[in-house]
């Protein structure tokens, strides 16, 4: 699971209000390089929570993306080159997603978010 | 990327080893696979660096495919471990990096907005009724930009009329009527194969 999936999901739990970000507990990860597109970067740019990448990259001991982060560092390569790190190149093999409502854990294993629900705790959108 | 190309290299991939038919489990053929991807790109731009979302996956067809073709990320979603395995192995195998989430379609609380477009060969709800149409309406919360999707062609005016007034699309078209083969997979299949004659359609979500 790389962090720009964590960054998409949130707990589908029934009755859970906020669901994002979930919190990452991390046993394994990997590094894996990425072609860098600086199109892709800029256009993701304003669809990411910022801060919860932030927190997911210094669960996978990565802290060099600056805590807050507005459109003009988009000009910028050296920021670039780290949020592209941060995105798309750490992806977390073995560990855990938490719901920050309900503690709810939803386990990663070989890179797969397991967000199976029980019956009695779906929430079911449709 | 050539079409036949294209449409070879899914050939190969490995397919379900013991489908399960409450899912309906039908392998996507590489004939209808190719198609879908290559008009999404050729056609409308809706792949190459886009955020692309395979909804039911199984092994991976078309999100594999979409990643043949430049899609920047790709999102494999099934509720089904044993199908998840067989696509990270074929993504693999094609030194492809295919994101997967283990999830029933129906429960994906995704935040709005990063997924640009979304394929999928829904269960076309012969064992549960209005499967597809759940897949589609998903697919209509999730995707900003379109969403291909296969329909079998009886259902054409059913759909067409759900996704524009239930589903809230801006459009509904059919690009192209396909036929999918249905090899015999299961032991109710009487007739060694069949083929059902299907649409494909391009579903654009309200902006």
């Amino acid at each position: 699971m790389r962090l720009l999936t964590h960054n998409m999901l949130s707990s589908n739990i029934k009755g859970v209000s906020n669901g994002f970000p979930l919190r990452l507990e991390v046993e394994k990860f990997i590094e894996k390089e990425v072609e860098f597109n600086a199109d892709f970067l800029r256009n993701m740019f304003p669809k990411i929570e910022w801060k919860a990448l932030v927190d997911a990259a210094k669960t996978l001991g990565y802290a060099d993306l600056p805590e807050e982060a507005d459109p003009s560092l988009l000009d910028s390569d050296d920021f670039l080159k780290k949020y592209h790190h941060a995105l798309l190149e750490l992806h977390v093999e073995e560990g855990v997603l938490i719901c920050p409502e309900t503690g709810r854990k939803f386990p990663v294993n070989k890179g797969v978010p397991n967000m199976l629900l029980h019956e009695d705790e779906g929430f079911w959108r449709l | 990327m050539k079409l036949k190309q294209l449409e070879g290299l899914l050939g190969d991939l490995d397919q379900f080893s013991s489908p399960n038919i409450d899912l309906e489990q039908y392998p996507t053929g590489p004939h209808i696979a190719s198609r879908l991807l290559f008009m999404a790109e050729n056609t409308y731009g809706d792949i190459s660096g886009k955020v692309v979302a395979d909804f039911g996956c199984g092994c991976g067809t078309l999100g594999i495919a979409a990643a043949l073709l430049g899609a920047e990320y790709v999102i494999g979603v099934d509720i089904d471990s044993n199908s998840l395995e067989i696509a990270a192995q074929n993504a693999e195998d094609l030194e492809l990096d295919i994101n997967l989430v283990w999830c029933d379609i129906k429960s994906l609380t995704w935040r709005d907005g990063i997924v640009d477009t979304v394929v999928m060969n829904p269960p076309f709800g012969t064992r549960k009724k209005g499967a597809d149409l759940d897949f589609l309406s998903m697919g209509l919360k999730v995707a900003s930009q379109a969403v291909y999707s296969l329909h079998k062609t009886t259902t054409r005016e059913h759909v067409r009329r759900t996704a524009l007034r239930e589903f809230n699309a801006k459009s509904a078209d059919v690009l192209c009527e396909l036929r999918f083969d249905v090899p015999q997979l299961y032991k109710f299949h009487k007739k060694k194969e069949v083929d059902v004659a299907v649409d494909l359609w391009r579903f654009v979500p309200q902006s």
